[in-house]
């Protein structure tokens, strides 16, 4: 089995699952529960200055769900840690004593001025922590105070808070970013100009949840009204994997290191961040749902997924799906697929019939000679890929590359050089060849 | 055999009425919400799905799942009831594993079906207890229609043709609507005199007049219907019940599954109902099986269950099969009724061997066998009872001992129509009987049309 230590902008830890700051790492109990079930390492739940915020004292979570009620996405309105700094600042002391080999960072959230930082910085690196985590993120009341997403949504004062950590900070400092901005890539950019040794995302997405449908008042409230608050879970992490990617693929933010969190909940989200580009990897919602126990398979997982692939360490896999990533401009349209149903598997549900029938291109058959049977029509086939996603049977339906003859939809013959929109006839702005 | 003269052992009390209690409790509990959100989850909402292909009443089953997991009972209830009224009875006693349940995909895929059976009954259940409004009558249109036999395939049909304006009488013989949902299913499949609150439910919607104990053919005739409705459907079942063919039939101890069946459904104490130590039943359908297993269930040492051909051939699902093993019933197939040994009363019944010969026919090969008993069961299928439809100036057609109807359940006589067990493509279930009332309703209501005011 492949070992997962593994090494962050030099912060080791026994494997590259560190707990997310959130609740789950609010105290030291919590946290020392987290390392005796094999965590890597844990980021403190984020610490402020005193008096310590206070938070509402109704509901605080609210979840999307599943039919069978399993927890697909996940909202919360809590705000940053609500107990002492000192409190925290001694618990962190302990840990860090008792669990040297695994990592402890602080997340930290601070007002906008530099004297600030220099003051409280150095004291909470004072703990043994190994790093900083800047929470950047937190889109619900933090916000509102001007910290925040508040802050991550203006790259000059990621740029600027970040240098003025550095300069207070001995220890690697991550800057963790918000999803709720248009363009990842200026903020990642600034982080990296402020001297951040990596970046981490994504922090939640504004979000409510639902509506109470006896009420008719949003879902949750607290005495009648509520406000949005961060999503996550396994519903958000496409929208992390692209950040991550779009970071790890572009010139100017592609050498900063990042740390992927965003609906890690078994060991193959973790290749997907780890393939896209992530050298670290966080994670809170799924052990809110299920507890700290899910880590033996994410390392259990990871591990024999490495063995299987003949890697030796995690780093072999880290970026391996970058370059696959890139602009439509440049996908090539002379590539032809064709979806091909494997009859010996259709269990004659019908829905890639409806899908394409209904929503797409007619493509699909439902009764051949009389008979029920669903068979992709090559003529009409455009390889869009919906019949895959909508099959309920894995494998059943898979989508074939034609290498030669004719496309029966265009009558054209397939042609095995690439050509993209760049070039394109259709194209106006084309480059010519 | 004859050299002993052993007093039959049929007595009451053989169990106690707490025994008996737990033996005729629910078959198949109902779902929890918990419980049916998780079954309805495993529904793919087919298209055109075979389940609903396979539904004698065409119930739009993925659209009435879907509702389930929006927690829209109410739409779910009547997606399921507009197609069938007896949804709620047939989500009980359908053999859903030789329907819906047998076309389900999921048997493709993990050779599990969805639970629809269960998951129509969670869908119903809410309607009989808190009566929604989901029909409603069209205006009236003057015409009176006159349905006979308030069982399934009646009920069905008077259901449909007040929702469409029209005025209906049921004349039933018995003392309680519901034909053999109330008197010929076995008990754990019905409980809580769940029968009566479904017809309950069925006559809220108003403009059906039940009249029973009136019998056709005795209180009044075809003829007599025929002058003063505008329409009439027969919906009588079939009364009488098919015989051994053999010698002594009619001694102490050899009954009708059906008429035990009915007293066995209708008795306040069921501790009370006399029981044979030693059962025989003679059939292979449906009710051979509520017999035996009822009869084993309050209380009967020994159950012999008879068949004349193989498991395959039994008219009972392979469900209900199992229902019978894991009861206790000893399932003897290939052999057929010889003789019967009696005194005064029955105590044994010799059997001969049955077996396909070369061309496929069934034939006895000469080697018997006895079994003592002190019960025998006949459940070997009803007939029509042709009589009571004797004395119409032109006679209806009849075939194989049923009557005859074309796809829009007519009979061969102006203004009659038939549906149920009584007509030729008649199958004992109670979701046809369902249907046929049904169709029949519609092809009244256009014959209505058609004939204009």
């Amino acid at each position: 089995m492949v070992n997962l230590t593994s090494e962050f902008v030099g912060i080791r830890s026994p494997n590259p699952f560190w707990l997310a700051s959130a609740p789950p790492t609010d105290k030291a109990y919590n946290v020392n529960r987290a390392f005796e079930a094999g965590w890597g390492g844990a980021v403190w739940k984020t610490v402020g200055e005193d008096p310590p915020i206070v938070n509402v004292n109704g509901p605080r979570y609210s979840a999307l769900y599943s039919n069978d009620r399993r927890v697909i996405g996940f909202n919360n309105i809590e705000l940053i840690s609500d107990r002492p700094l000192q409190t925290n600042l001694d618990e962190m002391c302990q840990i860090k004593r008792d669990w040297p080999d695994r990592a402890l960072i602080a997340s930290v959230m601070l007002p906008m001025n530099e004297k600030t930082w220099a003051k409280y910085v150095p004291m909470i690196e004072d703990t043994g922590i190994d790093g900083f985590e800047l929470n950047f993120g937190c889109p619900h009341g933090m916000s509102e105070r001007g910290m925040g997403a508040a802050v991550g949504q203006v790259p000059e004062y990621i740029q600027m808070a970040t240098e003025w950590c550095k300069r207070a900070a001995t220890v690697p400092v991550i800057v963790k970013l918000t999803p709720n901005v248009t363009n990842i890539l200026p903020p990642a950019k600034a982080a990296k100009d402020g001297g951040a040794d990596a970046v981490s995302l994504i922090n939640t997405i504004n979000s409510i949840i639902r509506v109470n449908y006896d009420t008719l008042t949003m879902y949750p409230t607290t005495d009648g009204q509520g406000t949005h608050g961060g999503y996550c879970g396994s519903a958000v992490k496409p929208i992390a994997l692209n950040m991550v990617a779009e970071i790890a693929r572009t010139k100017g933010t592609s050498d900063i290191p990042v740390s992927g969190i965003g609906g890690i909940s078994d060991w193959r989200d973790a290749v997907d961040f780890l393939a896209l580009g992530a050298s670290n990897l966080q994670v809170c919602t799924a052990v809110m749902v299920y507890g700290f126990k899910i880590i033996d398979d994410l390392t259990d997982g990871l591990s024999t997924f490495l063995t299987g692939k003949g890697m030796q360490s995690v780093s072999e896999l880290v970026g391996r799906a970058v370059p696959s990533v890139t602009d439509w401009q440049y996908l090539n349209l002379n590539y032809v697929e064709k979806a091909l149903i494997d009859q010996d598997l259709c269990i004659n549900c019908g829905r890639c019939h409806i899908a394409c029938e209904d929503t797409s291109h007619q493509a699909i058959t439902d009764t051949v000679n009389g008979e029920r049977r669903f068979e992709v029509i090559e003529a009409e086939c455009v390889g869009c890929n919906l019949c895959v996603s909508v099959c309920p049977v894995d494998s059943c339906i898979t989508m074939r590359p034609m290498t030669e003859g004719l496309d029966a939809r265009t009558g054209l013959p397939i042609v095995n050089k690439k050509a993209n929109w760049t070039t394109h006839p259709n194209n106006p702005m084309r480059k010519q060849e | 055999m004859t050299n002993n003269n052993p007093t039959p052992d049929i007595r009451p009390n053989r169990l106690s009425k707490s025994e008996i209690d737990a033996n005729f409790c629910d078959l198949h509990p109902p779902l929890s919400r918990s419980a049916a959100l998780v079954a309805a989850d495993r529904c793919y909402f087919c298209y055109d799905a075979p389940c609903t292909t396979a539904c004698p009443t065409g119930i739009d089953i993925p659209a009435f799942i879907q509702k389930i997991r929006s927690d829209n009972l109410r739409g779910s209830a009547y997606t399921i009831l507009r197609e069938n009224i007896m949804g709620g009875m047939c989500a009980r006693v359908c053999p859903t594993e030789v329907l819906c349940e047998a076309a389900c995909v999921r048997n493709t895929h993990e050779n599990k079906p969805v639970d629809i059976g269960l998951l129509q009954r969670y869908a119903t259940d809410h309607v009989y207890a808190e009566r929604p409004a989901l029909f409603t009558r069209a205006a009236s249109s003057g015409k009176r229609v006159a349905v006979i036999g308030a069982g399934p395939a009646g009920l069905s049909c008077a259901h449909r043709l007040t929702m469409l304006g029209h005025h209906v009488v049921v004349f039933e013989r018995a003392p309680k609507a519901g034909g053999l949902n109330e008197y010929g299913i076995a008990a754990y499949k019905t409980v809580d005199d769940f029968v009566q609150q479904e017809i309950d439910f069925i006559l809220s919607i108003g403009g059906i007049e039940v009249r029973n104990e009136v019998e056709l053919g005795v209180d009044f005739s075809l003829d007599e219907l025929g002058d003063e409705y505008d329409a009439v459907f027969l919906g009588i079942g079939l009364g009488a019940v098919n015989a051994l063919g053999i010698d002594n039939e009619d001694i102490p101890g050899i009954e009708s599954a059906i008429d035990y069946i009915a007293d066995l459904r209708q008795a306040k104490d069921k501790s009370k109902l006399p029981v044979g130590k030693r059962v025989v039943v003679v059939g292979g359908g449906m009710t051979a099986i509520d017999i035996a297993v009822q009869s084993k269930r309050l209380g009967a040492e020994q159950v012999d269950l008879v068949y004349r051909r193989g498991a395959e051939q039994m008219g009972a699902s392979r469900f209900e099969q199992d229902l019978a093993y894991t009861n206790g019933v000893n399932i003897r197939h290939w052999a057929t009724p010889l003789k019967v040994h009696a005194c005064d009363n029955l105590y044994a019944i010799e059997f001969e061997e049955t077996a396909l010969d070369a061309s496929g026919h069934l034939t006895t090969t000469g080697d018997t066998f006895v079994l003592t008993a002190d019960k025998l069961f006949k459940a070997i299928g009803q007939r029509l009872v042709e009589d009571v439809l004797v004395g119409t100036t032109t006679s209806i057609q009849t075939a194989r001992g049923k009557i005859v109807v074309d796809e829009a359940q007519k009979t061969s006589l102006d203004k009659v129509w038939a549906g149920g067990d009584c007509v030729t493509c008649g199958d004992d279930l109670t979701v046809t009987a369902v249907q046929h009332g049904k169709v029949a309703a519609i092809a009244i209501d256009r014959s209505f049309e058609s004939r204009g005011p």
